[in-house]
Protein backbone atom coordinates (compact mmCIF):
# COMPACT_ATOMS: atom_id res chain seq x y z
CA UNK A 1 0.00 0.00 0.00
CA UNK A 2 2.30 2.71 -1.19
CA UNK A 3 -0.17 5.19 -2.61
CA UNK A 4 -0.45 8.17 -0.30
CA UNK A 5 -3.93 9.53 0.15
CA UNK A 6 -4.49 12.65 -1.89
CA UNK A 7 -6.26 14.66 0.80
CA UNK A 8 -5.36 15.22 4.39
CA UNK A 9 -7.33 16.36 7.38
CA UNK A 10 -10.34 14.76 8.96
CA UNK A 11 -12.91 17.11 7.42
CA UNK A 12 -11.54 16.99 3.88
CA UNK A 13 -13.58 13.89 3.02
CA UNK A 14 -17.33 13.42 2.94
CA UNK A 15 -17.11 11.02 5.90
CA UNK A 16 -15.30 13.71 7.88
CA UNK A 17 -17.97 16.23 6.96
CA UNK A 18 -20.61 13.75 8.04
CA UNK A 19 -18.85 13.47 11.38
CA UNK A 20 -19.27 17.22 11.81
CA UNK A 21 -22.99 16.78 11.03
CA UNK A 22 -23.21 14.10 13.70
CA UNK A 23 -21.32 16.03 16.39
CA UNK A 24 -23.24 19.26 15.82
CA UNK A 25 -26.51 17.34 15.64
CA UNK A 26 -25.89 15.64 18.97
CA UNK A 27 -24.85 18.98 20.46
CA UNK A 28 -28.09 20.56 19.26
CA UNK A 29 -29.98 17.66 20.85
CA UNK A 30 -28.40 18.50 24.22
CA UNK A 31 -29.50 22.10 23.68
CA UNK A 32 -33.08 20.93 23.07
CA UNK A 33 -33.02 19.10 26.39
CA UNK A 34 -31.86 22.18 28.29
CA UNK A 35 -34.32 24.45 26.46
CA UNK A 36 -37.22 22.08 27.08
CA UNK A 37 -36.23 21.63 30.71
CA UNK A 38 -36.24 25.37 31.41
CA UNK A 39 -39.48 25.91 29.51
CA UNK A 40 -41.19 23.20 31.50
CA UNK A 41 -41.01 25.50 34.50
CA UNK A 42 -44.17 27.12 33.10
CA UNK A 43 -46.01 23.97 34.13
CA UNK A 44 -45.46 25.00 37.76
CA UNK A 45 -48.46 27.20 36.91
CA UNK A 46 -47.38 29.84 39.42
CA UNK A 47 -47.94 32.85 37.18
CA UNK A 48 -44.49 32.39 35.68
CA UNK A 49 -42.46 33.09 38.85
CA UNK A 50 -40.33 29.97 38.55
CA UNK A 51 -40.08 30.26 34.78
CA UNK A 52 -38.92 33.88 34.97
CA UNK A 53 -36.23 32.82 37.44
CA UNK A 54 -35.10 30.17 34.98
CA UNK A 55 -35.12 32.69 32.13
CA UNK A 56 -33.08 35.13 34.21
CA UNK A 57 -30.52 32.44 35.00
CA UNK A 58 -30.21 31.52 31.32
CA UNK A 59 -29.89 35.18 30.37
CA UNK A 60 -27.29 36.16 32.93
CA UNK A 61 -25.15 33.13 33.79
CA UNK A 62 -21.72 33.68 32.15
CA UNK A 63 -21.28 30.00 31.27
CA UNK A 64 -24.67 29.93 29.55
CA UNK A 65 -23.80 33.15 27.72
CA UNK A 66 -20.65 31.52 26.36
CA UNK A 67 -22.61 28.41 25.43
CA UNK A 68 -25.05 30.65 23.59
CA UNK A 69 -22.24 31.63 21.21
CA UNK A 70 -21.17 28.00 20.88
CA UNK A 71 -24.79 27.12 20.15
CA UNK A 72 -25.02 29.62 17.31
CA UNK A 73 -21.74 28.34 15.90
CA UNK A 74 -23.11 24.80 16.17
CA UNK A 75 -26.28 25.69 14.29
CA UNK A 76 -24.36 27.52 11.58
CA UNK A 77 -21.89 24.63 11.21
CA UNK A 78 -24.78 22.14 11.01
CA UNK A 79 -26.44 24.19 8.25
CA UNK A 80 -23.34 25.02 6.21
CA UNK A 81 -22.09 21.43 6.43
CA UNK A 82 -25.50 20.17 5.34
CA UNK A 83 -25.43 22.47 2.31
CA UNK A 84 -21.92 21.36 1.32
CA UNK A 85 -22.87 17.68 1.64
CA UNK A 86 -26.18 18.12 -0.17
CA UNK A 87 -24.48 19.83 -3.11
CA UNK A 88 -21.93 16.99 -3.34
CA UNK A 89 -24.72 14.43 -3.14
CA UNK A 90 -26.77 16.15 -5.82
CA UNK A 91 -23.76 16.14 -8.15
CA UNK A 92 -23.33 12.38 -7.81
CA UNK A 93 -26.37 11.53 -9.95
CA UNK A 94 -27.01 14.03 -12.73
CA UNK A 95 -29.40 11.80 -14.74
CA UNK A 96 -32.33 10.80 -12.55
CA UNK A 97 -34.24 7.54 -12.68
CA UNK A 98 -37.40 7.59 -14.78
CA UNK A 99 -39.11 5.30 -12.31
CA UNK A 100 -38.26 5.05 -8.62
CA UNK A 101 -39.71 3.30 -5.59
CA UNK A 102 -37.86 4.95 -2.74
CA UNK A 103 -40.42 3.92 -0.13
CA UNK A 104 -39.58 0.29 -0.81
CA UNK A 105 -36.21 0.63 0.85
CA UNK A 106 -36.13 3.71 3.08
CA UNK A 107 -38.24 5.98 5.27
CA UNK A 108 -39.42 9.24 3.70
CA UNK A 109 -38.11 11.36 6.58
CA UNK A 110 -34.62 9.89 6.23
CA UNK A 111 -34.59 11.18 2.64
CA UNK A 112 -36.14 14.58 3.40
CA UNK A 113 -33.83 15.70 6.20
CA UNK A 114 -32.85 18.79 4.22
CA UNK A 115 -36.45 19.89 3.78
CA UNK A 116 -37.31 19.16 7.42
CA UNK A 117 -34.20 21.06 8.46
CA UNK A 118 -35.18 24.04 6.32
CA UNK A 119 -38.63 24.09 7.92
CA UNK A 120 -36.97 24.04 11.34
CA UNK A 121 -34.66 26.89 10.27
CA UNK A 122 -37.67 28.96 9.16
CA UNK A 123 -39.26 28.26 12.52
CA UNK A 124 -36.02 29.24 14.27
CA UNK A 125 -35.96 32.62 12.55
CA UNK A 126 -39.54 33.28 13.65
CA UNK A 127 -38.86 31.94 17.14
CA UNK A 128 -35.69 34.01 17.65
CA UNK A 129 -37.62 37.01 16.48
CA UNK A 130 -40.32 36.33 19.06
CA UNK A 131 -38.10 35.90 22.09
CA UNK A 132 -34.33 36.02 21.72
CA UNK A 133 -34.07 39.30 19.82
CA UNK A 134 -36.50 40.99 22.21
CA UNK A 135 -34.41 39.90 25.21
CA UNK A 136 -30.99 40.63 23.77
CA UNK A 137 -31.50 43.74 21.71
CA UNK A 138 -34.33 45.62 23.39
CA UNK A 139 -35.01 46.50 27.02
CA UNK A 140 -38.56 45.25 26.76
CA UNK A 141 -38.01 42.21 28.96
CA UNK A 142 -37.67 42.53 32.74
CA UNK A 143 -35.95 39.81 34.75
CA UNK A 144 -38.80 39.46 37.22
CA UNK A 145 -42.11 40.94 38.27
CA UNK A 146 -40.29 42.97 40.97
CA UNK A 147 -37.80 44.90 38.85
CA UNK A 148 -40.26 45.52 36.05
CA UNK A 149 -40.10 49.09 34.73
CA UNK A 150 -43.11 50.77 33.12
CA UNK A 151 -43.74 49.31 29.66
CA UNK A 152 -41.66 46.22 30.40
CA UNK A 153 -42.83 42.65 30.49
CA UNK A 154 -41.46 39.48 32.00
CA UNK A 155 -40.48 36.60 29.72
CA UNK A 156 -43.59 34.75 30.86
CA UNK A 157 -45.87 37.65 29.94
CA UNK A 158 -44.14 37.97 26.57
CA UNK A 159 -44.86 34.26 25.95
CA UNK A 160 -48.53 34.64 26.89
CA UNK A 161 -48.84 37.60 24.55
CA UNK A 162 -47.19 35.86 21.57
CA UNK A 163 -49.30 32.74 21.98
CA UNK A 164 -52.57 34.66 22.01
CA UNK A 165 -52.37 34.47 18.22
CA UNK A 166 -53.76 31.06 17.10
CA UNK A 167 -51.86 31.22 13.80
CA UNK A 168 -48.55 31.45 15.67
CA UNK A 169 -49.58 28.54 17.90
CA UNK A 170 -50.37 26.53 14.78
CA UNK A 171 -46.99 27.40 13.21
CA UNK A 172 -45.19 26.38 16.40
CA UNK A 173 -47.01 23.06 16.60
CA UNK A 174 -46.45 22.31 12.89
CA UNK A 175 -42.76 23.11 13.31
CA UNK A 176 -42.56 20.64 16.17
CA UNK A 177 -43.85 17.96 13.79
CA UNK A 178 -40.91 18.79 11.49
CA UNK A 179 -38.60 18.64 14.48
CA UNK A 180 -39.98 15.26 15.51
CA UNK A 181 -39.33 13.72 12.10
CA UNK A 182 -35.93 15.41 11.79
CA UNK A 183 -34.93 13.91 15.13
CA UNK A 184 -36.50 10.55 14.37
CA UNK A 185 -33.88 10.05 11.69
CA UNK A 186 -31.19 12.35 13.04
CA UNK A 187 -30.82 10.98 16.55
CA UNK A 188 -29.93 7.40 15.60
CA UNK A 189 -28.23 8.49 12.37
CA UNK A 190 -25.77 10.64 14.32
CA UNK A 191 -24.70 7.64 16.35
CA UNK A 192 -24.28 5.53 13.20
CA UNK A 193 -22.24 8.27 11.51
CA UNK A 194 -20.00 8.58 14.55
CA UNK A 195 -19.36 4.87 14.21
CA UNK A 196 -21.18 4.05 17.42
CA UNK A 197 -22.94 0.98 16.16
CA UNK A 198 -22.86 -2.07 18.38
CA UNK A 199 -25.18 -5.08 18.49
CA UNK A 200 -25.56 -4.61 22.23
CA UNK A 201 -26.32 -0.89 22.32
CA UNK A 202 -27.74 0.10 18.91
CA UNK A 203 -31.27 -1.24 19.56
CA UNK A 204 -31.36 0.84 22.76
CA UNK A 205 -30.05 3.91 20.93
CA UNK A 206 -32.77 3.54 18.30
CA UNK A 207 -35.47 3.14 20.94
CA UNK A 208 -34.16 6.12 22.90
CA UNK A 209 -34.02 8.16 19.70
CA UNK A 210 -37.63 7.35 18.89
CA UNK A 211 -38.97 8.24 22.32
CA UNK A 212 -36.74 11.30 22.62
CA UNK A 213 -38.04 12.64 19.29
CA UNK A 214 -41.65 12.06 20.21
CA UNK A 215 -41.49 13.27 23.82
CA UNK A 216 -39.44 16.42 23.27
CA UNK A 217 -41.56 17.53 20.31
CA UNK A 218 -44.82 16.85 22.13
CA UNK A 219 -43.59 18.74 25.21
CA UNK A 220 -42.55 21.72 23.10
CA UNK A 221 -45.86 21.65 21.20
CA UNK A 222 -47.95 21.49 24.37
CA UNK A 223 -46.46 24.75 25.69
CA UNK A 224 -47.94 27.22 23.16
CA UNK A 225 -51.22 25.26 23.14
CA UNK A 226 -51.54 25.34 26.93
CA UNK A 227 -50.70 29.04 27.01
CA UNK A 228 -53.15 29.83 24.25
CA UNK A 229 -55.97 27.93 25.93
CA UNK A 230 -55.21 29.62 29.25
CA UNK A 231 -54.46 26.33 31.00
CA UNK A 232 -51.25 27.97 32.17
CA UNK A 233 -52.00 31.23 33.91
CA UNK B 1 -46.72 -14.20 -20.09
CA UNK B 2 -46.87 -10.82 -21.76
CA UNK B 3 -45.04 -7.69 -20.63
CA UNK B 4 -44.82 -4.05 -21.59
CA UNK B 5 -41.19 -3.11 -21.25
CA UNK B 6 -39.88 0.41 -20.91
CA UNK B 7 -36.15 0.18 -21.45
CA UNK B 8 -33.46 2.83 -21.29
CA UNK B 9 -31.64 3.03 -24.62
CA UNK B 10 -28.44 5.03 -24.88
CA UNK B 11 -25.72 4.64 -27.52
CA UNK B 12 -22.84 5.68 -25.27
CA UNK B 13 -21.88 8.01 -22.42
CA UNK B 14 -21.61 10.98 -24.77
CA UNK B 15 -25.13 11.05 -26.15
CA UNK B 16 -28.39 11.37 -24.22
CA UNK B 17 -30.59 8.32 -23.84
CA UNK B 18 -34.31 7.78 -23.54
CA UNK B 19 -36.89 5.25 -22.44
CA UNK B 20 -38.16 3.09 -25.31
CA UNK B 21 -41.30 0.90 -25.20
CA UNK B 22 -41.26 -2.76 -26.19
CA UNK B 23 -43.95 -5.43 -25.97
CA UNK B 24 -42.84 -8.99 -25.36
CA UNK B 25 -45.09 -12.05 -25.44
CA UNK B 26 -44.91 -15.82 -24.84
CA UNK B 27 -42.55 -15.50 -21.92
CA UNK B 28 -42.28 -18.59 -19.73
CA UNK B 29 -42.89 -17.80 -16.05
CA UNK B 30 -39.82 -19.82 -15.09
CA UNK B 31 -37.45 -17.84 -17.27
CA UNK B 32 -34.98 -15.68 -15.42
CA UNK B 33 -35.13 -11.94 -16.00
CA UNK B 34 -31.95 -12.13 -18.06
CA UNK B 35 -33.42 -14.93 -20.19
CA UNK B 36 -36.40 -12.70 -20.88
CA UNK B 37 -33.90 -10.02 -21.99
CA UNK B 38 -32.19 -12.63 -24.20
CA UNK B 39 -35.53 -13.44 -25.86
CA UNK B 40 -36.17 -9.73 -26.43
CA UNK B 41 -32.72 -9.32 -27.97
CA UNK B 42 -33.28 -12.32 -30.28
CA UNK B 43 -36.45 -10.65 -31.50
CA UNK B 44 -34.70 -7.31 -31.96
CA UNK B 45 -31.86 -8.93 -33.91
CA UNK B 46 -34.36 -10.81 -36.14
CA UNK B 47 -36.06 -7.50 -36.87
CA UNK B 48 -32.73 -5.94 -37.69
CA UNK B 49 -32.75 -3.67 -34.61
CA UNK B 50 -29.91 -3.12 -32.18
CA UNK B 51 -30.12 -5.53 -29.22
CA UNK B 52 -30.24 -4.07 -25.70
CA UNK B 53 -26.81 -4.12 -24.08
CA UNK B 54 -26.83 -5.41 -20.49
CA UNK B 55 -24.23 -6.88 -18.16
CA UNK B 56 -24.28 -10.52 -17.11
CA UNK B 57 -21.81 -13.28 -16.47
CA UNK B 58 -22.22 -16.18 -14.05
CA UNK B 59 -26.03 -16.07 -13.87
CA UNK B 60 -25.92 -17.74 -10.47
CA UNK B 61 -25.83 -14.69 -8.24
CA UNK B 62 -22.17 -14.63 -7.29
CA UNK B 63 -20.21 -12.67 -9.87
CA UNK B 64 -21.75 -9.24 -9.30
CA UNK B 65 -21.90 -8.50 -13.00
CA UNK B 66 -25.64 -8.22 -13.60
CA UNK B 67 -27.23 -4.95 -12.65
CA UNK B 68 -30.33 -3.11 -13.94
CA UNK B 69 -32.78 -0.94 -12.03
CA UNK B 70 -36.06 -2.83 -12.44
CA UNK B 71 -39.37 -1.23 -11.59
CA UNK B 72 -37.69 1.41 -9.50
CA UNK B 73 -35.35 -0.88 -7.59
CA UNK B 74 -31.85 -2.25 -8.21
CA UNK B 75 -32.00 -5.96 -9.10
CA UNK B 76 -35.80 -5.77 -9.10
CA UNK B 77 -38.52 -6.26 -6.52
CA UNK B 78 -37.14 -9.18 -4.49
CA UNK B 79 -34.88 -8.77 -1.48
CA UNK B 80 -31.50 -10.49 -1.40
CA UNK B 81 -31.66 -11.36 -5.09
CA UNK B 82 -29.52 -10.45 -8.08
CA UNK B 83 -31.20 -9.75 -11.43
CA UNK B 84 -29.99 -13.10 -12.80
CA UNK B 85 -31.84 -14.93 -10.04
CA UNK B 86 -35.03 -12.98 -10.51
CA UNK B 87 -37.70 -14.95 -12.35
CA UNK B 88 -40.58 -13.80 -14.48
CA UNK B 89 -43.01 -15.53 -12.11
CA UNK B 90 -42.20 -12.67 -9.73
CA UNK B 91 -44.07 -10.35 -12.09
CA UNK B 92 -47.73 -10.37 -13.08
CA UNK B 93 -48.92 -11.08 -16.60
CA UNK B 94 -49.38 -7.89 -18.58
CA UNK B 95 -47.28 -5.84 -16.15
CA UNK B 96 -45.34 -2.79 -17.28
CA UNK B 97 -41.69 -3.19 -16.33
CA UNK B 98 -39.30 -0.24 -16.21
CA UNK B 99 -35.71 -1.26 -16.91
CA UNK B 100 -32.98 1.30 -16.35
CA UNK B 101 -29.23 1.22 -15.80
CA UNK B 102 -27.70 1.75 -12.34
CA UNK B 103 -27.52 5.52 -12.27
CA UNK B 104 -24.55 7.36 -10.78
CA UNK B 105 -22.10 9.77 -12.32
CA UNK B 106 -19.35 7.52 -10.99
CA UNK B 107 -20.85 4.70 -13.10
CA UNK B 108 -20.85 6.15 -16.63
CA UNK B 109 -23.09 4.35 -19.10
CA UNK B 110 -21.26 2.23 -21.64
CA UNK B 111 -24.37 1.43 -23.64
CA UNK B 112 -28.05 0.97 -22.76
CA UNK B 113 -28.14 -0.87 -19.43
CA UNK B 114 -24.42 -1.61 -19.18
CA UNK B 115 -22.53 0.74 -16.88
CA UNK B 116 -18.82 1.10 -16.19
CA UNK B 117 -18.23 0.13 -12.58
CA UNK B 118 -14.44 0.34 -12.71
CA UNK B 119 -14.62 3.09 -10.06
CA UNK B 120 -15.00 0.15 -7.65
CA UNK B 121 -11.87 -1.47 -9.09
CA UNK B 122 -9.89 1.72 -8.58
CA UNK B 123 -11.06 1.90 -4.96
CA UNK B 124 -9.89 -1.69 -4.49
CA UNK B 125 -6.56 -0.93 -6.15
CA UNK B 126 -5.63 1.71 -3.58
CA UNK B 127 -6.14 -0.55 -0.57
CA UNK B 128 -8.47 -3.48 -1.01
CA UNK B 129 -5.82 -6.10 -0.38
CA UNK B 130 -3.21 -7.25 2.12
CA UNK B 131 0.48 -7.24 1.28
CA UNK B 132 1.85 -10.73 1.75
CA UNK B 133 5.38 -11.68 0.81
CA UNK B 134 5.31 -14.97 -0.98
CA UNK B 135 7.26 -17.86 0.43
CA UNK B 136 6.45 -21.12 2.10
CA UNK B 137 2.78 -21.83 2.61
CA UNK B 138 1.88 -21.01 6.20
CA UNK B 139 -0.16 -23.24 8.40
CA UNK B 140 -3.78 -22.11 8.07
CA UNK B 141 -4.23 -21.74 11.79
CA UNK B 142 -0.94 -20.00 12.52
CA UNK B 143 -2.69 -16.77 13.44
CA UNK B 144 -5.63 -17.35 15.77
CA UNK B 145 -8.80 -15.52 14.72
CA UNK B 146 -11.76 -14.95 16.97
CA UNK B 147 -14.73 -16.88 15.57
CA UNK B 148 -17.17 -13.97 15.90
CA UNK B 149 -14.76 -11.67 14.03
CA UNK B 150 -14.15 -14.31 11.38
CA UNK B 151 -17.91 -14.58 10.82
CA UNK B 152 -18.32 -10.81 10.52
CA UNK B 153 -15.37 -10.62 8.12
CA UNK B 154 -16.91 -13.41 6.05
CA UNK B 155 -20.27 -11.59 6.00
CA UNK B 156 -18.55 -8.43 4.79
CA UNK B 157 -16.56 -10.40 2.21
CA UNK B 158 -19.77 -11.74 0.68
CA UNK B 159 -20.13 -8.37 -1.09
CA UNK B 160 -20.00 -9.12 -4.81
CA UNK B 161 -19.35 -5.49 -5.79
CA UNK B 162 -22.40 -5.23 -8.04
CA UNK B 163 -23.09 -1.59 -7.18
CA UNK B 164 -26.74 -2.00 -6.17
CA UNK B 165 -25.94 0.03 -3.04
CA UNK B 166 -24.86 2.97 -5.19
CA UNK B 167 -27.88 2.53 -7.47
CA UNK B 168 -30.32 2.47 -4.53
CA UNK B 169 -28.79 5.38 -2.60
CA UNK B 170 -30.37 8.77 -3.16
CA UNK B 171 -26.85 10.21 -2.94
CA UNK B 172 -25.26 7.52 -5.12
CA UNK B 173 -22.97 6.79 -2.19
CA UNK B 174 -20.58 3.84 -2.34
CA UNK B 175 -20.35 3.64 1.45
CA UNK B 176 -21.80 0.13 1.76
CA UNK B 177 -19.41 -1.35 -0.80
CA UNK B 178 -16.31 0.44 0.49
CA UNK B 179 -17.18 -0.29 4.12
CA UNK B 180 -17.67 -3.99 3.38
CA UNK B 181 -14.27 -4.15 1.73
CA UNK B 182 -12.62 -2.21 4.56
CA UNK B 183 -14.36 -4.36 7.17
CA UNK B 184 -13.40 -7.71 5.71
CA UNK B 185 -9.75 -6.80 6.32
CA UNK B 186 -10.11 -4.63 9.42
CA UNK B 187 -11.73 -7.48 11.34
CA UNK B 188 -8.85 -9.89 10.79
CA UNK B 189 -5.35 -9.74 12.27
CA UNK B 190 -3.79 -10.05 8.80
CA UNK B 191 -5.67 -6.93 7.72
CA UNK B 192 -4.91 -4.84 10.82
CA UNK B 193 -1.30 -4.27 9.74
CA UNK B 194 -2.27 -1.92 6.91
CA UNK B 195 -5.66 -0.89 8.30
CA UNK B 196 -4.85 2.78 8.72
CA UNK B 197 -3.35 3.35 5.26
CA UNK B 198 -6.13 1.27 3.74
CA UNK B 199 -9.06 3.21 5.14
CA UNK B 200 -7.51 6.59 4.33
CA UNK B 201 -6.68 5.58 0.76
CA UNK B 202 -10.01 3.90 0.02
CA UNK B 203 -12.15 6.67 1.55
CA UNK B 204 -10.23 9.31 -0.40
CA UNK B 205 -10.56 7.33 -3.61
CA UNK B 206 -14.31 6.90 -3.00
CA UNK B 207 -14.64 10.70 -2.84
CA UNK B 208 -12.39 11.21 -5.87
CA UNK B 209 -14.63 8.92 -7.93
CA UNK B 210 -17.55 11.25 -7.27
CA UNK B 211 -19.77 9.10 -5.08
CA UNK B 212 -22.04 10.96 -2.65
CA UNK B 213 -22.04 10.77 1.13
CA UNK B 214 -23.96 8.40 3.38
CA UNK B 215 -27.10 9.84 4.96
CA UNK B 216 -28.03 6.56 6.66
CA UNK B 217 -31.32 6.08 4.85
CA UNK B 218 -30.61 2.35 4.81
CA UNK B 219 -31.69 1.93 1.16
CA UNK B 220 -28.39 0.20 0.30
CA UNK B 221 -28.76 -2.45 3.00
CA UNK B 222 -32.37 -3.07 1.95
CA UNK B 223 -31.43 -3.53 -1.71
CA UNK B 224 -28.11 -5.36 -1.28
CA UNK B 225 -28.44 -8.81 -2.88
CA UNK B 226 -25.97 -10.15 -0.34
CA UNK B 227 -27.49 -8.51 2.75
CA UNK B 228 -24.39 -6.49 3.64
CA UNK B 229 -25.10 -4.72 6.93
CA UNK B 230 -25.01 -0.99 7.70
CA UNK B 231 -22.84 -1.84 10.70
CA UNK B 232 -19.97 -2.02 8.21
CA UNK B 233 -20.44 1.68 7.42
CA UNK B 234 -20.19 2.52 11.12
CA UNK B 235 -17.01 0.43 11.27
CA UNK B 236 -15.56 2.24 8.24
CA UNK B 237 -16.33 5.60 9.88
CA UNK B 238 -14.69 4.50 13.14
CA UNK B 239 -11.64 3.25 11.26
CA UNK B 240 -11.48 6.45 9.26
CA UNK B 241 -11.76 8.82 12.23
CA UNK B 242 -9.15 6.99 14.27
CA UNK B 243 -6.82 6.72 11.26
CA UNK B 244 -7.10 10.40 10.42
CA UNK B 245 -6.50 11.73 13.92
CA UNK B 246 -3.63 9.37 14.77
Amino acid sequence: MNKKSTKSGLFSTLIGKKMLMGITGLFLITFLMVHCGINMLIFANDGGVLFNKGAEFMGTNPLIRIMEIVLFLGIIAHIVDALVLTLANKKSRSVKYAHEKPNANSKWYSRWMGLLGTLILMFLIMHLNHFWIVTRFTDHIAHSELDKLPGQETMFEEMKEIFENPLIVLLYVASMVSLAYHLLHGFQSAFQTMGWNHPKYTPAIKKTGFWFSVIISVLFAIMPIAMHLGIIK
Amino acid sequence: MKFNLKIWRQKNAQVAGKMVDYVIDNINADMSFLEMMDVLNEELIRKGDEPVAFDHDCREGICGMCSMHINGRPHGPLRGTTTCQLYMRNFTDGETIYIEPFRADAFPIIRDLAVDRSAFDRIMQVGGFISVNTGQVQDANNIPVNKADADLAMDAASCIGCGACVAACKNASASLFVSAKISQYALLPQGRIEAKERVLAMVNQMDDEGFGSCTNTGACEAECPKGISLTNIARMNREYYSASIS
